[in-house]
């Protein structure tokens, strides 16, 4: 399927799931992922530091539950197995093309970068208050501000570090 | 009911992410080095149809919108580590689930990486609570409100950018 198809098909499921959600559980909900990740940090700490989830500010405004965004969260992971089922394009990588030309085959050292990537987006993602789905997404289609100005600067960032990263 | 209605709008948002090929490294990292446009594509399509249904909906009187504030501080060092992270990684938060269920397995790294890193931004959220996001707080506002016009006039001046993006994109072979 051609990308802008599918980002239709994305974009009129969006519209759908707003319209569905405030007609049947009287909530409006936007798309979005990155507060998933908050809570799930929260269910981590429950079991290592408990002491602190109760005491952690952002925490008890993001608890650690099971929600309709962590849903869609997991629903994505199931969309995503049942097309990549169908579709036969499923694909074991444990280093991806680009990065493998750059800095060699190692799994060790791109596990090392992608935890560290990972850490530093979504650092990022919660001081803008969301990501390419809450912002560039949701945001966007509202017309907000903070969703343009959230894609302008994810991008602005990523153009950047990735010409300093991989080419050569 | 909501955690019914969220798996279902889930498995359809993945089932079109996978089908786009939105999910791959190879997709997030070319379009960062700009030498390919699918997520581009893929995002701006998604973002004119639905600007066109949620503003259509709410003109009717059927939805609210759910702004996010403009903190001009928050959101430019934000988005700029988001940005950063997002290049080292090749993956974004809604995006890893799906790459992980398409079987690029170095995306586990990625993810537990954003499990952490949100656990440091909530130690960090009271000092930047204080600061960061007191920099620039414009509020819940919307460009057409901004700009003092017609939300339509904004879809349309979006539609055309959109599509001239797009011929451009076509006419490069990105």
């Amino acid at each position: 399927m051609l990308p802008d198809v599918a980002g239709a098909l994305t974009g009129i499921l969006a519209v759908l799931s707003v319209a569905v959600t405030t007609l049947v559980i009287d909530r409006t909900m936007y798309l979005g992922a990155s507060t998933t990740f908050v809570r799930a940090a929260g269910y981590v700490e429950q079991v290592v530091i408990p002491e602190n989830v109760q005491a952690n500010e952002y925490l008890q405004q993001n608890r650690p539950r099971v929600d309709w965004q962590m849903m869609v969260v997991g629903g994505i992971f199931i969309g995503a197995l049942i097309s990549a089922r169908l579709g036969r394009s499923a694909k074991l990588e444990t280093v991806p093309p680009i990065w493998k030309e750059r800095f060699g085959t190692s799994a060790t050292l791109r596990g090392v970068g992608a935890f560290i990537g990972g850490m530093i987006l979504m650092f990022g993602a919660r001081l803008a208050d969301g990501c390419p789905s809450g912002h560039g997404l949701s945001g966007n289609m509202q017309l907000a501000a903070s969703g343009l100005l959230a894609l302008v600067f994810f991008m602005v960032g990523g153009i950047i570090t990735a010409h300093l990263l991989y080419k050569k | 009911m909501d955690l019914f209605l969220g798996l279902a709008t889930g498995i359809l948002f993945g089932f079109f992410l996978q089908k786009g090929e939105v999910l791959r490294f190879e997709k997030q990292v070319g379009f960062m080095l700009l030498k390919d446009m699918t997520i581009i594509k893929f995002m701006m399509t998604a973002v004119l149809v639905g600007m066109v249904g949620i503003y259509a909906l709410h003109g009717i009187g059927m939805i609210s919108l759910s702004i996010k504030s403009a903190n001009i501080g928050a959101l430019v060092i934000g988005g700029l580590l988001f940005g950063i992270g997002w290049a080292i990684a090749g993956f974004c938060p809604g995006t890893s689930v799906g790459a992980l269920a398409e079987g690029r397995i170095h995306v586990l790294w990625a993810i537990a990486g954003m499990v952490v890193g949100a656990a440091i931004f909530a130690e960090a959220y009271p000092l930047l609570q204080r600061t960061v996001l007191t920099w620039g707080a414009y509020g819940k506002v919307t460009l057409p409100q901004m700009l003092g016009v017609s939300p339509w006039l904004v879809i349309a001046v979006f539609i055309i950018v959109g599509l001239s993006a797009f011929r451009l994109f076509e006419k490069k072979g990105l």
